[in-house]
């Protein structure tokens, strides 16, 4: 039971992150109906300036407390990205709106790999160790022995809660929500009622950048190591998240992210325990004589884990290729 | 393809030009690893690895340009046939089979995979074949990584030495060997059998293109409905891109693992898919001649800055800045960014697909 709520704690952990890059994807879909390739990347960046902000501010020795000093990484992130991800409108997207869908998505795969190593170039080829400023304290989790939270873990929790609440009253409450969701229905007509289309596309990846932002520094501190790399997976995952919410619905892409997060989670924890071939001593006398020396003889460990949301990701789309909450049915290229 | 029909009737029409035309690039052909050997042994190597990419574009480009089914983890397949071959032929199960029963097992296993993939991903949407596909990619490259426990497979990250060279009989495709008063080196002898697979590859796309499957292709590309509606199984014929593209890839990576004589996990990775794509961009997708175009160009481009960029670099400030894999990587990056901004259809651009890419979709 203890593991079972640790491993719950660390998907939620997780599974906030990924819903939070989710949404970025949800949003760029919803309104342009395409995937952001570079999105991933966008999520590297953050944490690579992050990083830097960080690292200088300790190393300046300004005393600040240690809160401070990730918010700043977090405040300077945010422009940084938001700059990038309007970069990527405008050079990728914007002049190939009308193109036939193959080519953005070749234009984003080349932007993703441009970014991956400009960033290369700027930060490091080797895995960026960030400083450790925030002292871990472990809480247990009420009611369960055994099981701890960690105060960053409730920061990251807490913080994608509140970024997920706001994003919604942008969406649903305020005039550019209203011209964001008349773009996605119908881009002509939107322009008709005086909607600048332009200005309402950019700042849809404007603020899916700014979360990307967020949700760079919070892998960043959370696993405490940055790499240039790091985006195309997490991307991956983010997209995985999206689809399995059903993508182009913001519920879908929190939803989707929070579950999937649970899903790699427990699966990372059980897979080894599922698949110990141990309890097949009887079938086997090699494996019986195997498993004397080693007990934990498993066909699967947890090393799978970043398989878990490929899988989850291909069962959506032959089962349910709408997604949990989605409507729109899967129409063609 | 307007281009080429063109050619093909100034051919007929001087049957004599273009016999002198053909002799001629055969001896240059045949001639070019002596002269690339004068220069260096490593040239070689690199001529043979721009033929192994050239095949590779081609296979690409029988789902990316014919089809117009968008696969960004094709050097999956890649790896299947590669790991394949160094499973069947390497001390690592002390098996060693003959290439030329392994290399078309290869092609079946990676033809096998790609239907494996393609069945349930290729009623989607083509955006979500390529996030698919990509993740495929991963996923083999996981299971490579890992497959070493509890039972090794592949002998995880370390990879698979020592595999055997193309061998018949007695002739082995690693030595040396004196012939005639020439002498043929390893990288010499695999350059010529490249070569006639090349050729073979070359001519089976260029009658694919125009034959029933190929026009059933450009048709589901151009316009799935329409295609449809013509009688055209679509699902069957995309499959059949799949698996065919993933053949291919198979049997390349076969070549590549006898090559090498090392594989291991490193060599599949995501940027591999990305760089033969952007061979296929750059050319012309659905181009045969505009593919091998783009697959020589992104094959030598990279090595020649790699001997040159270093240097210079060092000249200028004394020590060397960018990595020229860095550049390598950035000319990939920016060759897809700059051809789909500016010419989308590729150096030599079929016509068909110019006529497609340049018209403007319907909002």
């Amino acid at each position: 039971m203890d593991i079972f709520v640790q491993q719950l704690v660390n998907g939620l952990t997780l599974g906030s992150v990924y819903a939070i890059v989710a949404l970025g994807y949800t949003m760029v879909y919803g309104i342009i109906q395409l995937i952001n390739f570079a999105h991933g990347e966008v999520v590297m960046i953050g944490a690579m300036v992050a990083f830097t902000v960080i690292t200088r501010l300790v190393g300046a020795n300004l005393d600040l407390p240690p809160l401070v000093v990730v918010i700043a990484g977090v405040l300077v992130a945010i422009p940084v990205c938001m700059a990038v991800g309007y970069a990527l409108e405008r050079v990728a997207y914007r002049p190939l709106r009308r193109a036939p869908r193959l080519a953005p998505l070749i234009t984003a795969i080349g932007l993703s790999i441009i970014l991956q190593h400009l960033a290369m170039i700027i930060w490091s080829r080797n895995p960026l160790a960030f400083p450790q400023i925030v002292p871990v304290v472990p809480h247990t989790v009420p009611g369960v022995e055994g099981a701890t939270i960690t105060n960053v873990q409730i920061a990251i929790i807490g913080t994608s809660v509140a970024m997920m609440a706001l994003l919604l009253l942008l969406v649903y409450r305020t005039k550019l929500g209203i011209a964001m969701r008349a773009t996605s229905q119908n881009q002509q007509i939107a322009g008709l009622m005086g909607i600048d289309i332009n200005r309402v596309i950019a700042l849809t990846f404007v603020i899916g950048a700014g979360l990307a932002a967020v949700a760079g520094v919070m892998v960043g501190t959370y696993y405490g190591i940055a790499q240039y790399q790091m985006g195309f997976l997490l991307g991956l995952k983010a997209f995985s998240a999206a689809v399995l919410g059903g993508i182009g619905n913001l519920g879908g892409a929190m939803l989707g992210g929070l579950l999937l997060g649970i899903i790699e989670a427990l699966g990372a924890g059980y897979v080894g325990d599922l698949t110990n071939l141990c309890q097949l001593t009887d079938i086997s006398t090699t494996i019986a004589e195997r498993c004397q020396s080693d007990p934990n003889l498993t066909l699967f460990g947890s090393n799978y884990q970043d398989v878990f949301a490929f899988f989850v990701l291909i069962a959506v789309l032959i089962f349910r290729p709408s997604g949990l909450l989605g409507e729109r049915v899967s129409d063609r290229a | 393809m307007h281009a080429q029909a063109d050619t093909v009737l100034a051919w007929r029409r001087h049957p004599a030009a273009a016999r002198v035309g053909v002799v001629m690039v055969a001896v240059a052909l045949a001639l070019l690893p002596f002269v690339l050997a004068n220069i260096g042994t490593a040239w070689v190597r690199i001529t043979n690895l721009a033929i192994l990419y050239v095949f590779l574009a081609l296979g690409l480009n029988i789902v990316v340009g014919f089809a117009g089914l968008l696969d960004l983890g094709y050097i999956a397949f890649y790896a299947v046939g590669a790991y394949v071959y160094a499973l069947l032929a390497s001390p690592h199960f002390n098996l060693h089979w003959p290439f030329w029963a392994i290399l078309p097992l290869g092609a079946l296993v990676a033809c096998m995979f790609g239907v494996l993939l393609g069945t349930p991903t290729l009623k989607l949407r083509g955006d979500y074949l390529a996030i698919v596909t990509l993740g495929f990619g991963e996923i083999i490259r996981i299971f490579l990584n890992n497959l070493s426990q509890p039972v090794n497979i592949t002998n995880g990250p370390q990879g698979i030495t020592l595999i055997d060279p193309f061998r018949i009989d007695g002739f082995s495709f690693a030595q040396s060997q004196a012939i005639g008063g020439f002498t043929f080196s390893g990288p010499i002898k695999y350059y010529y059998f490249l070569l006639v697979v090349a050729i073979l590859v070359i001519v089976l796309n260029m009658r694919l293109q125009n034959s029933r499957i190929g026009r059933a292709w450009e048709a589901i590309r151009e316009d799935e409905i329409a295609a449809r509606a013509m009688g055209i199984n679509t699902r069957n014929m995309k499959l059949l891109a799949f698996a065919m593209g993933a053949s291919f890839g198979g049997i390349a990576g076969g070549m590549f693992s006898a090559m090498q004589g090392f594989i291991s996990p490193e060599s599949f990775v995501l940027v591999e898919s990305v760089n033969v794509l952007a061979m296929v961009v750059l050319g012309g997708m659905g181009n045969v001649w505009g593919v091998i175009l783009g697959a020589l160009l992104l094959s030598f481009v990279p090595e020649v800055l790699r001997y040159t960029v270093g240097p210079v670099q060092h000249a200028v400030f004394g020590r060397t800045l960018i990595d020229p894999e860095v550049i390598r990587m950035l000319l990939f990056g920016f060759t897809l960014v700059l051809m789909m901004l500016f010419r989308p259809a590729g150096i030599l651009p079929s016509a068909l697909r110019k006529r497609e890419l340049e018209t403007k979709r319907g909002a």
